[in-house]
């Protein structure tokens, strides 16, 4: 079973991608914001991570910048999912080392074709 | 107000007449909430109704249709099954066309264009490889609404990123006041698309070579069903690759498609599935 790890500072954005993702067989585990993220990919990390841009204590982008930099044995496929939604803040978010981006509002459809496009689903 | 079994008949009945699509008993509750904004307009779905029999005011029963049909698409739906078209079956119609250096595409029931932009851009991704051919794609809906958005080429933000990848999306899309998001002219010029329903007169003869015609004849009557696929198999070179939607299939549909044995989950003309099954077992 493919894992992902949601990371957003909305407990309803948090319900309704598990939601989505359980439908499609992943193990979901969720992070507040980005340092507790961190600490998730520390202990175990997940095949994908879906990512908010603007969270306290830690953001996306700095998440996503500390990620790419840290050497674990292994990277995460990162989509990001924000309401950020302008095509600067998509290249920079690619230019960061995001794999996918998802603009807030989307559906079952967008995320599940995100993961496929990354290779996870 | 209620809707009546009476009216809810006469809508289903003029919808088929005009589509062939059926609205089954439990997708009536669809006819309300698709009409809210003509019931409102008329006072009452009986009055509407009466006014859609007389077709009056002139083109009421046809806004009627459209609103009542289900245009649901979005850009390489049913991902693996695209995949399949777009590897290894066009690789085979890029052998048996390498004569001619043609081929032609037929997206039937494209709705707003997700299904035929899709083909376009992977064309327009390859370049060096159709250098010198025509890639003729021909999109067809009996929705008039959806034909026209589909030529615009401009979708809304929800729209834009339901099944394309961020890469394809910044590569074609302009982004536009109001969170819309534009295709490039590039691309759009490569899909003519013609307002005109599966039920009208059959196109030209044995000139497709790719034919979709997905997630349309679910809701047909099985005798028109058939019918259809009569007509997509005549419209069909040989050789041709017809390509269905994720829960649709040809068998005990029809004997003019077979399952492609290189290609599971695409369709052949039944006389070409066999000697191609003979070729992959030899
Ligand atoms: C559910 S959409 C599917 C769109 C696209 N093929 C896809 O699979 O994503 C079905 C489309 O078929 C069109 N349609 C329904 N009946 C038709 C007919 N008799 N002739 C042509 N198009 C038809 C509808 O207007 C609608 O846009």
């Amino acid at each position: 079973m493919r894992s992902c790890l949601v990371v957003d500072d909305s407990k309803v954005i948090r319900k309704v991608a598990r939601h989505i993702l359980e439908t499609l067989q992943f193990a979901v585990d969720e992070a507040e914001d980005g340092r507790e993220a961190l600490s998730r990919c520390e202990a175990k990390m997940p095949d994908v991570v879906l990512l908010d841009w603007n969270m306290p204590v830690m953001g996306g982008m700095e998440f996503l910048r500390t990620l790419r930099a840290r050497e674990f044995p292994s990277q995460p496929k990162v989509v990001f999912c924000t309401t950020e939604n302008d095509a600067a803040h998509i290249r920079a978010a690619i230019d960061a080392g995001a794999d996918e981006y998802v603009m807030k509002p989307f559906d079952r459809e967008t995320l599940e074709s995100k993961l496929q496009i990354v290779g996870v689903a | 107000m209620e809707l009546s079994d009476a009216s809810a008949r006469i809508l289903a009945a003029l919808l088929e007449a005009r589509t062939g699509q059926r609205l089954a008993v439990s997708r009536r509750w669809r006819i309300e909430s698709a009409l809210q904004p003509f019931i409102r307009d008329h006072g009452s779905v009986d009055r509407l109704v009466a006014a859609v029999a007389s077709d009056r005011p002139a083109g009421l029963a046809d806004a009627v249709v459209e609103a009542l049909l289900n245009n649901e698409t979005f850009f390489y739906r049913d991902r693996p099954a695209f995949d399949l078209l777009l590897g290894p079956a066009l690789s085979r119609l890029e052998r048996l066309r390498a004569g001619t250096k043609r081929l032609r595409i037929w997206c039937a029931g494209c709705s707003t264009g997700q299904e035929a932009y899709s083909i376009a851009m992977r064309f327009a991704e390859q370049k060096p490889r159709w250098q010198g051919w025509t890639v003729d794609i021909v999109a067809t809906d009996v929705s008039r609404g959806v034909i026209e958005r589909a030529r615009q080429g401009r979708y809304t933000q929800f729209e834009v990123q339901r099944g394309l990848g961020v890469g394809q999306m910044l590569r074609w899309f302009d982004e536009k006041e109001g969170q819309a998001w534009q295709l490039a002219d590039e691309v759009r010029r490569m899909v003519r698309f013609e307002v005109r329903s599966l039920l009208d007169l059959a196109p030209p003869p044995a000139s497709f070579d790719i034919i979709l015609c997905r997630n349309v004849l679910l809701y047909f009557c099985a005798d028109r069903r058939r019918t259809v696929f009569a007509r997509l198999a005549a419209a069909a070179t040989p050789e041709a690759v017809l390509m269905l939607g994720a829960g649709e299939t040809v068998i005990g549909q029809t004997d003019a498609f077979a399952v492609d044995p290189e290609c599971r989950g695409l369709y052949l003309r039944a006389a070409a599935a066999a000697p191609v099954r003979l070729a992959a077992a030899s």
